[in-house]
């Protein structure tokens, strides 16, 4: 029974950081239809620059808002200069995407180096929760929290707010969203901005969790990607339900059937999309 | 489609032959590697261009086709000694396989959605080239392998005799989908491409046709991973990562699509731009990204898209529908 307990509960503080990365994914998506490769990329930088915010000032909280904040910029630019003009190219945008990605990688090696690092848990946030022979640390719990915190605002701000209402018209219907008015092209910069911003803050959380290294940002974008298709492109309430779904099939998979752990989270995906192209919660 | 005859569109292509089978021998062994990259490769971008140029499906997981060949040769050449006559048949009838069972999931779905599980099936042959360390070696991959033993009168353990035997595969492979492009069957591809409804219409069966096409990329491209791994001497799990097979797409969007040749000619652009920059730089990522982007904002119809146009003049846009 333990085993089970902590077991779902390292499942779903991995599903918590997921969410940090796919929510933003999921409306960049579902609103502009661009397929971003780069997103990974946000992830490791904003996990790059929190680590030199930390080195320098050793404050965690404003690591991740300049994190979150110079990323949020740097998406911006690129989409302004390059990815708007894609709309409707598939491959185009995975090509210039990746292309991005390689450069904001090799950047990466340039300015920090080869080097794993790990970003210091403010102290706080370190050590567990004991009950009997359980054991859960409080950065997990910490994951959890964020996430859930997260979710809500983006909640709030997509079913209860003016300018969610404009996202949501947006993301179903651009060109009527158009004629009403909205100007869509800011919305979808603000959305682009908003996905980049919570990669980045994602990755100063990782950072403190797995730890920042060459090769993170690859590694957690077919993730990503995942729990964006499998939740449907564009639905909140998707990207929720499905990094829950990832966190918990990636773990059990590695727990328990290490030979086959991949296996046992992508093989299950491919065959939902396939039953549901548009994933759990999508619109066609 | 007016423009320079036939004949003079073939000379370009005849050069690059004559120079690929008569130059090696007096090149240096650098080159000859990045030769014979490249021709292997170009097998595995041709069978992408089946896929992207002819049907119109961009796939993200091409590299699984190819790991299944490659680890065919690694697990059957070092634990049970097997021929290559033997292995390229197994690996090519595994990655038919794996593309058969691949194929009913992935043309359930078009466009974005095509692709993104396209990458969801890819990351399940690396997952599992990565974690079945009893099969596949896990990250160690699998090393030692031997090059073929073929009653010739030369060693494939020598870089020249293997680059000619590469090259040959390479022929072979262009021979034959050039032959399925041109058939029948390739120009309802391409009918499908432009309007599935209206192939629909006339009475093709276009699931099927697409199926076909699909399956007949992913066997093609595990020849090419056979042909890797004995190159190589090693497979490992960074054959199948999403990183080859958004690669292979470059080099079919590099090249141009829908032309075979170009994705060829793209397949030895990258290799050679992987390797040579890499000698006189560490920035090569930082090229290799500057390669995708500027393909795309400069070239997006490829190389050979781009010289056909300007050959024939405003050449009528990919085939519109006429009705």
């Amino acid at each position: 029974m333990d085993f089970w307990i902590s077991q779902v509960f390292n499942g779903v503080s991995y599903g918590a950081l997921l969410f940090l990365l796919a929510g933003g994914l999921t409306l960049i998506f579902g609103m502009m239809h661009i397929v971003n490769m780069t997103h990974g990329s946000y992830f490791l930088l904003g996990g790059y620059v929190g680590l030199t915010v930390i080195w320098k000032t050793g404050s965690f909280p404003l690591a991740i808002l300049v994190a979150a904040v110079a990323i949020a910029v740097l998406g911006v630019v690129q989409w302004r200069l390059f990815l708007h003009r894609l709309a409707g190219e598939e491959l185009g945008q995975v090509l210039t995407t990746v292309g991005f990605a390689l450069i904001f990688q090799d950047l990466a090696l340039v300015i920090w180096g080869g080097e794993p690092y790990t970003i210091p848990a403010p102290a706080a946030l370190t050590g567990a929760f004991n009950t009997g022979a359980l054991y859960f640390p409080v950065y997990r719990v910490f994951m959890i929290g964020v996430a859930a915190v997260v979710a809500l605002i983006l909640w709030f701000v997509l079913e209860r707010t003016r300018v969610g209402a404009m996202m949501r018209a947006t993301v179903d219907d651009a060109e009527m969203a158009g004629g009403v008015g909205i100007d869509v092209r800011r919305i979808s910069m603000s959305v682009f901005a908003l996905g980049a911003l919570l990669a980045a803050g994602a990755g100063v959380v990782a950072g403190a969790f797995v730890g920042v290294y060459p090769g993170a940002d690859f590694e957690i974008l077919p993730y990503a990607f995942v729990v964006v298709i499998v939740g449907g492109m564009g639905s909140l309430r998707g990207a929720l339900i499905g990094s829950l779904l990832v966190g918990l099939l990636d773990n059990f998979g590695k727990a328990l059937f290490p030979e086959f752990s991949y296996f046992t989270l992508f093989a299950p995906m491919a065959v939902i999309l396939a039953v549901r192209p548009t994933g759990l919660f999508g619109r066609a | 489609m007016s423009g320079p005859a036939p004949a003079r569109r073939l000379l370009v292509p005849l050069g690059v032959l004559v120079l690929l089978l008569a130059a090696p021998p007096f090149v240096s062994s650098y080159v000859l590697t990045l030769l014979t990259q490249s021709v292997i490769y170009a097998i595995v971008a041709m069978s992408l261009d089946l896929l992207l140029g002819y049907l119109g499906l961009a796939s993200l997981g091409h590299a699984a086709y190819m790991g299944v060949g490659a680890y065919s040769v690694g697990i059957l050449a070092t634990r049970h000694g097997a021929g290559f006559g033997t292995i390229l048949a197994v690996g090519v009838v595994l990655a038919l396989a794996l593309a058969a069972v691949f194929g009913l999931l992935a043309l359930r779905a078009t466009g974005v959605y095509f692709l993104m599980i396209t990458l969801a099936l890819g990351m399940v042959g690396w997952g599992l080239a990565y974690r079945w360390n009893s099969l596949t070696g896990g990250d160690n991959g699998i090393s030692g392998v031997p090059r073929p033993a073929l009653p010739l009168p030369w060693s494939l353990g020598e870089a020249l005799p293997f680059y000619y035997f590469a090259l040959a595969g390479f022929l072979l492979s262009l021979g034959g989908l050039w032959v399925i492009v041109h058939s029948p069957f390739g120009k309802s591809l391409v009918g499908i491409r432009e309007s599935e409804t209206r192939m629909r219409t006339l009475g093709y069966h276009v699931w099927l046709h697409k199926y076909v096409g699909f399956v007949i990329a992913g066997g093609v491209a595990g020849a090419g991973g056979v042909l890797w791994a004995y190159y190589n001497g090693f497979v490992s799990p960074a054959d199948l990562e999403l990183g080859t097979s958004v690669e292979v797409l470059l080099m079919v969007a590099l090249g141009g699509r829908g032309t075979l040749l170009g994705p060829a000619l793209g397949a030895g652009i990258i290799v050679l731009l992987k390797n040579l920059v890499s000698v006189y730089t560490h920035r090569w990522l930082l090229i290799l990204g500057a390669a995708y982007i500027g393909t795309i904002v400069y070239a997006p119809e490829g190389i050979v898209g781009a010289v056909r146009r300007l050959a024939e003049g405003p050449a009528p846009a990919p085939a519109r529908p006429e009705a």
